[in-house]
């Protein structure tokens, strides 16, 4: 058997840092950026609008059907190219970090935009008409009375999709992005300690995946219990 | 963007003097991904019965093995647990074994030890399916074969599982999906599937476009096909009265 070597773990916490950095970073971006967009995807999902329905239904649907590799490498292929087009960037800004961004974003939304279509469509059809029959306007319905209802009861789903977020940005790796796994892994290889490296990420990411699972099994257990009592 | 389109390329010799096309490459990774995609499937089936199947029982140990399984795949991302089976596990296993996995052509080597990875990963998604059409069954179904003098294991070979695995085809559907694209990780370790392909390609064509069309459409002709193939099983298995349609 071979034992860690936590000391040199240790002397490269800068790199192994500044990984989790990125991670969280692309993570965060993802969540908020994810949550925006899929809120507006479902709204088209839901409205009385074929034309809507269809984008929606369409957009979800694209990015479902992707490999979430492959999906990295197009935006990795497609990004650099639309930001050179657009905006003047200064040659700071790492296209890298930016791609996985867009890329996690996007294929977020469409996640996102799932759930809290659930959300909106488990809602009793008399909170819309009750908010109508009260003079709301279908702005006002959905701002007010039916997204905070929704987004409540589907805070566990959302919260756990947030874990598998924090999971998948690892893939990252096939753009050469170095986040917290691929620094792992470039620091193992340095080292010629690849098989320590490996096994530590892997408990790391467990630790603070099953952390996260724990509080929101928590949380869904304190809530059956508000509600039943 | 003044990007040179060129779907000539895909039918031309391979730069590497090998009898092929670039389209024959992509075939080549289709198959992989197909081949890949069904063994990791069956992998999966299997040890996520054998772990949905712990979860329920009685027995407080088997319940308590199951629970850390899916802890434990669930909760590390899936390319590092490729990178573990590929780099680590052959280190631990007895030399023999070791060396065995180390001895075997690189490819078969990445072959064998992707499906490993794959399938105990969705084992353990599997595994929560089970155990949730298994807990959705009303008690009295499991009492009755029990009171009927049913041994455990015959109550859950005639009475539960025949009932649970049809109720769970929805959901089994989409885990299936989504092991055909998660079969993709395979290309971090050297798997030339359809994912590794498209990247070779860019390499050796420069003609990033069209390759990536062509992949990204076999992956819509694969989730078209699991579609397809799901929606008979389903049809031929549906419990009659319980379900719609």
């Amino acid at each position: 058997m071979f034992e860690m070597d936590w000391h040199a773990i240790f002397q490269s916490r800068e790199l192994l840092l500044t990984g989790m950095w990125v991670t969280l970073r692309i993570t965060l971006v993802a969540i908020a950026c994810g949550l925006a967009l899929g809120t507006l995807l479902a709204v088209c999902a839901t409205a009385r609008s074929a034309a809507l329905n269809a984008f929606a239904r369409g957009y979800v649907s694209l990015f479902r059907s992707i490999p979430l590799i492959m999906l990295l490498l197009w935006f990795f292929l497609i990004v650099p190219q639309f930001l050179k087009a657009l905006f003047d960037l200064p040659p700071t800004v790492d296209i890298r970090l930016v791609s996985a961004m867009v890329a996690f974003a996007l294929l977020e939304a469409a996640f996102f935009s799932e759930i809290i279509r659930a959300g909106i469509q488990s809602l009793p059809k008399g909170q819309w008409q009750a908010a109508q029959a009260l003079g709301m306007g279908s702005y006002q319905t959905l701002r007010y009375v039916v997204l905070p209802q929704a987004l409540k009861a589907m805070l566990p789903v959302l919260l756990t999709q947030c874990i598998v977020i924090f999971q998948d940005t690892s893939l990252v790796y096939v753009i050469a992005l170095g986040d917290f796994f691929r620094r792992a892994t470039s620091i193992g290889e340095r080292d010629g300690n690849l098989m320590q490296m490996l096994l530590f990420a892997g408990a790391t990411y467990w630790l603070i995946c099953s952390a996260l699972t724990l509080l929101v099994d928590l949380m869904k257990r304190g809530r059956r219990s508000r509600v039943g009592a | 963007m003044d990007y040179h389109w060129n779907w000539g390329v895909l039918l031309q010799p391979v730069a590497t003097g090998e009898p092929h096309t670039y389209l024959g490459w992509l075939a080549t990774g289709f198959m992989n991904t197909v081949a890949l995609t069904l063994c990791a499937w069956l992998l999966a089936l299997a040890v996520g019965s054998l772990a949905g199947i712990a979860r329920t029982l009685p027995n407080r140990f088997a319940r308590a093995a199951g629970t850390a399984y899916v802890s434990l795949f669930r909760n590390v991302p899936l390319i590092v647990q490729f990178f573990v089976w590929y780099f680590v596990v052959p280190e631990l296993l007895p030399a023999t074994a070791g060396d065995w996995i180390k001895g075997l052509p690189p490819y078969t080597q990445f072959f064998v030890v992707s499906v490993l990875a794959l399938g105990v990963y969705t084992g353990s998604r599997v595994c929560e399916q089970l155990r949730a059409g298994i807990e959705a069954l009303p008690k009295g179904q499991r009492n009755a074969g029990l009171a009927l003098g049913l041994t455990l294991g015959q109550t859950y070979r005639h009475v539960l599982l025949p009932v649970a695995y049809r109720t769970i085809i929805p959901p089994l559907t989409s885990e299936f999906l989504i092991i055909s694209k998660n079969s993709a990780v395979a290309s971090t370790i050297g798997l030339l599937e359809l994912s590794g392909q498209a990247r070779q390609l860019v390499d050796y064509t420069a003609q990033p476009y069209e390759s990536f069309i062509c992949v990204t459409l076999g992956y819509v002709v694969l989730n078209f096909l699991i579609i397809r193939l799901m929606g008979f099983v389903r049809n031929r298995t549906h419990v009659p009265g319980l379900l719609g349609q």
